[in-house]
């Protein structure tokens, strides 16, 4: 087993953010398909830990190549970027920040109703999609600066849509 | 844990041999068993031509009674007969109290904290009562096979802890039988339609069983089952729909005072009873009599709809969130399948299908669909060739994470990863000095650790003396494809490690299912000297198999001639090992194979990965993802 192949490597796919999920989809299955471990129920201890080993970093790769964000991280993270815990921010953004969890604070004080938290989280995500193509234009484009505040961004919009999975989790009283 | 042989030895050296496998649903309220049979998956009936039998356990003087016979005397005798012992499984008895089921039986105290059950035959855990219900279907399936089962695929709620799926695997260890895969019911129920119906797509699986809630969103595409994500409820069910009969019963009745374990056991079946006539008719007639209580009058299905409408809307809410935690929007949903018997309630097929905007199916029976499932992966897994091949690959259920300062959780595996799964997060020491390190794993969403599972404890020993948050302490989860768990924790700068195999607190250790098979029957006369000789032979026969195989498929394409004869002697002196009574020398042999063979099975692994990608051309991947 090679550790040493990249994830876009292991699906044998170009290195790039604009991927087809399908077909990245349709490869996840494929390698599964001939190394998951329940192929070797009755294999030699070698091969089912080898088993073992290929179905788990198939699933690593998989789950970090099949969303944007951690897409996005990784390929940053392949070109030798250390990204900061402390990112330094346009204030315009922040702003639009500050305003995005007011809103999501007033849903939750208001308790409701769900449709306003649905609307609400189609317009983060919307400006999620723009943060992505920035994300992808700059880095295709090599400016890496640009590509790394992208992704701070796209940080900062995942972490307010975890926020407000949490307040609908409240208002359903899951 | 491999204590007990299955066939005979001298069987399991013939590769030609069809074994023998099957799939148990061990539900809430009732069990079966199925199996393939000349390329037929079928549940496998009783004397009487019955498939379902209640998962009800009587311990009378001198024998145990298994299914229907202990169901007729659940009301007369109701402390010796248990039933809906899965609602206990894998839980402690505060558990069970907070959870409000009740429970009609005496517990002995025990220091554990695992329920004991006061029977006339002694205390009885959960585990053993699910044995029970095991073996006897078991004994049915080796009766219509003709001959001893290689393996056992058995099916859990989806949404089932590790504690719980811990619980359920050692049930059939008990009983004496292999656990091939512990296989979640909505992804068996979705094998079994996708297998008979071939078609591709996203379905959502919505089991309402007796005891237990599970929503389960899976992509179907070209054999492999893919599941997106899994959510549920572990303590809803069909018994809370009885549970609101009997409610209702009461209130009418006018009855007030304690109730006793008798006129709790009428109650639910008479209430049991009016569910089910109320799935076919507008109105039931209930007329009960028990010891003082006693209430004649009529339910109408309008009453009992707005009766159980709350929890219908608490399966909708499970529903919701696994869609959204699959990333789907709900028109991204082609079918749903109703699994589970609670799923007949014309009530339940409504919520279900108005949420999802589409007429759910059901034409597969709700009742067997699960271990009909469970009896094609069993087949594929025990090493018979099915024609149809199919793969499944499923997720995590709950968060699993560490307790850290402040009783907090921090999530190591979110719920919802794919499976197999290792993940390692690093922790650093509190205080100047600290030289030990509790490692308290835990299972939930929440946040405090006190709302959540608790899995394990565990000590990290031997961290050098360090100023405070110096040490550099890595805990790594593991999860393999049976969803079973071990976590290891190693201090980076002086390499010191601790590790365990997580077994969660309510579960039996491996000495007290030593001690159970002992007692058990069928091996009461078996001595462990020739069941270790048989378990080495056994062994062997799978490795020479196994390499055999493995030789005859890819031996002249990666290995050299001498490599090839290398590992055929190596082969020829493990059989002539095997047919000689030193169970220590075969299974030294069995290791040698090993061996030798390692490098062979890593070029073996890397060519079918090469392989897997190397026919693939475009045009066929756009063919794939239509």
């Amino acid at each position: 087993m090679d550790f040493k192949q990249d994830y876009f490597e292991i699906f044998q796919l170009p290195r790039t953010f604009d991927l087809d999920l399908g077909e990245l989809g349709e490869r996840f299955r494929l390698l599964q398909k001939s190394v998951h471990p329940d192929k070797f129920s009755s294999a030699t201890s070698k091969e089912k830990m080898l088993s073992m080993q290929w179905a788990t970093q198939i699933n690593a790769a998989y789950t970090t190549l099949k969303s944007a964000l951690p897409r996005a991280v990784y390929l940053l993270g392949l070109e030798g970027t250390d990204l900061s815990d402390n990112p330094i921010l346009d204030p315009v953004f922040l702003m639009e920040q500050i305003d995005l969890r007011e809103q999501l604070e007033e849903i939750e004080q208001l308790e409701g109703p769900v449709s306003t938290l649905d609307e609400f989280k189609v317009e983060v995500k919307s400006v999620v999609q723009s943060l992505e193509r920035d994300f992808a234009s700059s880095y295709s484009g090599g400016d890496q600066a640009k590509a790394e505040q992208a992704v701070y961004k796209l940080q900062f919009m995942n972490k307010l849509l975890l926020a407000a999975n949490t307040v609908e989790e409240k208002l359903l009283d899951y | 844990m491999a204590l007990l042989q299955i066939t005979e030895p001298g069987q399991a050296l013939d590769p030609h041999q069809r074994k023998r496998a099957a799939g148990i649903d061990l539900g809430t309220t009732n069990s079966l068993i199925a199996s393939v049979r000349g390329g037929v998956t079928e549940a496998l009936p009783d004397m009487e031509g019955e498939c379902l039998m209640p998962s009800v356990v009587r311990y009378a003087e001198g024998e145990t009674i298994v299914g229907r016979e202990a169901l007729d005397m659940a009301r007369k005798d109701p402390l010796n007969t248990i039933i809906s012992v899965k609602r206990m499984m894998g839980r402690g008895i505060d558990d069970l109290l907070s959870l409000g089921v009740r429970l009609p039986y005496e517990f002995a105290s025990s220091d554990s904290g695992m329920p004991r059950i006061k029977t006339v035959s002694g205390d009885m855990s959960p585990v053993e009562v699910s044995a029970e219900i095991v073996k006897k279907l078991v004994g049915r399936a080796v009766a219509s096979l003709a001959g001893d089962l290689d393996g056992i695929v058995l099916t859990v709620p989806a949404y089932f802890d590790e504690a719980q799926r811990q619980a359920t695997k050692d049930a059939a260890t008990i009983a004496g039988v292999e656990v091939l895969r512990l296989l979640n019911e909505p992804t068996a129920a979705a094998v079994a339609y996708g297998l008979d119906t071939g078609s591709d797509g996203v379905v959502a699986v919505y089991d309402l069983g007796g005891g237990t809630f599970d929503i389960s969103l899976l992509r179907l595409n070209k054999g492999v089952f893919e599941v997106l994500s899994t959510g549920g409820n572990s303590s809803l069910g069909g018994d809370d729909f009885d549970q609101k009969i009997a409610e209702w019963v009461i209130g009418q009745s006018g009855f007030e005072g304690q109730i006793s374990p008798v006129q709790f056991r009428s109650l639910m079946l008479k209430a049991r009873e009016t569910k089910e006539l109320l799935s076919e008719s507008d109105a039931a007639r209930v007329d009960i009599e028990t010891e003082g209580l006693s209430f004649s009058g009529e339910l109408s299905r309008l009453q009992f709809e707005q009766a159980i409408q709350p929890l219908l809307e608490e399966s909708i809410k499970a529903c919701r969130r696994a869609v959204r935690d699959a990333g789907l929007d709900l028109s991204d949903i082609d079918n749903v399948i109703l699994v589970g018997g609670s799923t007949r309630v014309p009530a339940v097929r409504r919520a279900a299908g108005s949420y999802f905007q589409t007429e759910p199916l059901s034409n597969i029976d709700p009742d067997k669909v699960v271990a009909i499932g469970a009896a094609a992966q069993a087949n594929q897994l025990v090493g018979n060739k099915p024609d149809e091949e199919m793969l499944l690959l499923d997720v995590l259920p709950l968060s699993l994470g560490l307790e850290t300062m402040g009783g907090l959780t921090e999530k190591i595996i979110h719920r919802n990863t794919p499976i197999p799964v290792t993940l390692a997060q690093e922790f650093t020491t509190y205080k100047d000095g600290q030289t030990a390190m509790l490692v308290h794993v835990v299972q939930g969403e929440r946040e405090l650790v006190a709302d959540c599972r608790s899995l394990a404890r565990f000590e990290l020993q031997g961290i050098p003396p360090m100023v405070a948050g110096a040490a550099k302490i890595q805990v790594v989860f593991q999860v393999d494809a049976d969803g079973l768990l071990s976590v290891s924790a190693t201090e980076l700068s002086s390499g010191v490690a601790a590790r365990v195999e997580v077994k969660p607190s309510y579960g039996l250790d491996e000495e007290e299912i030593t001690s159970m098979l002992k007692d058990s029957f069928t091996y009461a006369e078996a001595d462990a000297q020739s069941r270790m000789l048989n378990e080495a032979r056994v062994e062997a026969g799978r490795v020479i198999e196994a390499l055999g195989n493995a030789l005859a498929a890819d031996g002249e394409e990666l290995l050299s001639a001498e490599e090839i004869w290398l590992l055929q002697e190596a082969m020829k002196r493990l059989e002539s090992l095997a047919e000689q009574d030193d169970a220590a020398a075969i299974n030294t042999g069995v290791e040698m194979v090993g061996k030798a063979s390692e490098e062979f099975a890593g070029l073996r692994m890397d060519a079918s990965v090469r392989q897997a990608l190397a026919g693939h051309k475009i045009d066929e991947l756009e063919e794939g993802t239509n």
